[in-house]
């Protein structure tokens, strides 16, 4: 079935560096210091990349993340966990503009 | 449990089939290409300091990777003949460290001899040890022979926990090598101050690379003290070989050109210039030998013109011997690379 999203399209990736080879390189090379062991370990990094991921809702990232996470020695409870966060944080941001729903009915409501 | 792929009349039993479905994955560069490319082809042996006695394929466990296909329904093991021809091989040589593996090396009734005759010998020795042996009734005094020679124990124990643990090992085994793991504690192995040497070996829980050795050690030594009041030495992780009962697991569950094209894009120069059988000689139950344990499971002898056989062992020619490589070699050369002794690069 045509889809937008092909998994073999992940490995593809580095073509985005065809349009433009510096800003690619640029990116590459950012992308590599973020991941690496810093304040953070590159296993706390990859567990935030896959709440992230789940966040944006991004398929390629959670293909990848999910697999760098059980690489950087994580288990499926804490994945999951990870996911949760993204999902309370998505939930969250929808509930607290609640907030301004409320003031735009306190301000025209008698 | 389960059972061997060989009881169950699984195709891929059969080394050959193994090598068939190996060499005809049309996803992946050879591995003597991409050998060639890293001007590492032909591979040669660097000299031999381990010598590594498989003593057989029976087992108590049947754990869901085992590339040996080891279980409790294998009889392969090493005869009392054959391991004598072991012991004066090893005689000849100076060769520091004999790694004893299985199937449940313990099992074999030659094994305490195998040790007792190497110990004699000056040697360093290794037990690879699934630790629910140690627990069988048969075995009640292993561990104290075990620290009586000070034989060093490498413990395969995949995860601290024991959802990852069972999953990989069979139901109720972490409980059991947590048992172990205090008994082998309580009689000094593991502990600062003492030779007595307790190494986890950590295999994957699926198909994916193993972590970083030293990340994962922390993590080991972490959860293991504190929950379990278990300590270690080091910690070895170990990438899972595309053979045996994990290529079985890998076909069956669509894993199997995923994971092969993981090993091959992770291909390290580094790691492939460290592969353990480039100073390993590895001797099968009935004294074939081979470059490593993986090569003997898929029935791949050392290359023509060698000696084949534990009754001919020759160190003059094989210390510097040509090495028998295939594509499962890509496991033992992806990320920071992989060996008995753990990571390489």
């Amino acid at each position: 079935m045509e889809t937008y999203y092909h998994p073999a399209d992940l490995g593809k990736f580095a073509e985005m560096g065809k349009g433009n080879k510096e800003l690619w390189e640029k990116f590459q090379n950012y992308y590599a210091a973020v991941f690496r062991e810093g304040a953070l370990t590159e296993r706390e990094k990859a567990l935030i990349a896959l709440g992230v991921a789940h966040a944006v809702q991004c398929p390629y990232c959670i293909d990848a993340y999910s697999q760098a996470c059980l690489e950087k020695g994580s288990n499926v409870e804490e994945m999951t966990e990870a996911v949760h966060v993204a999902c309370a944080i998505r939930g969250g941001a929808s509930l607290v503009h609640g907030v301004q729903m409320r003031n735009v009915a306190d301000k025209l409501c008698m | 449990m389960a059972s061997s792929l060989k009881a169950r009349g699984n195709l891929l039993a059969n080394p050959s089939e193994q090598l068939r479905v190996l060499t005809r994955t049309d996803c992946i560069v050879p591995f003597e290409e991409r050998m060639r490319r890293a001007g590492l082809d032909p591979l040669y042996a660097t000299g031999i300091t381990v010598f590594q006695i498989n003593v057989g394929k029976l087992c108590n466990q049947t754990c869901r990777h085992c590339h040996v296909d080891a279980g409790p329904d294998r009889r392969e093991t090493m005869s009392r003949e054959t391991a004598e021809l072991c012991i004066r091989a090893l005689a000849q040589t100076e060769m520091a460290q004999v790694d004893i593996t299985g199937g449940a090396p313990e099992l074999n009734p030659n094994f305490r001899w195998l040790v007792e005759q190497a110990k004699a010998l000056g040697r360093h020795v290794i037990d690879r040890c699934n630790l629910s042996v140690l627990l069988l009734a048969s075995q009640a005094d292993l561990a104290e022979f075990l620290a009586c020679h000070e034989v060093e124990v490498i413990a395969s124990l995949p995860y601290f926990r024991s959802a990852q643990t069972d999953a990989q090992r069979g139901a109720g085994v972490f409980e059991k090598s947590i048992l172990a793991l205090r008994t082998l504690n309580q009689l000094g192995y593991g502990r600062q101050g003492t030779r007595l040497l307790l190494n986890l070996v950590c295999n994957p829980v699926g198909a994916f690379l193993p972590p970083k050795q030293e990340a994962l050690e922390a993590q080991f030594h972490r959860s293991l003290e504190r929950e379990h009041g278990v300590v270690f030495n080091h910690l070895y992780t170990i990438t899972n070989m595309p053979i045996s009962r994990f290529l079985d697991f890998l076909r069956e569950t669509d894993n199997y050109e995923g994971y092969m094209e993981r090993l091959v894009n992770a291909f390290n120069p580094a790691a492939a210039a460290g592969v353990m059988c480039r100073y390993t000689i590895s001797v099968g139950w009935n004294g074939t030998l081979y470059d490593c344990d993986f090569n003997q499971m898929l029935d791949l002898p050392l290359h023509s013109g060698l000696p084949r056989h534990i009754a001919d062992f020759d160190a003059g020619l094989l210390h510097q011997r040509r090495i028998v490589t295939c594509n499962h070699c890509y496991g033992c050369t992806a990320g920071t690379g992989s060996s008995c002794g753990g990571s390489i690069a």
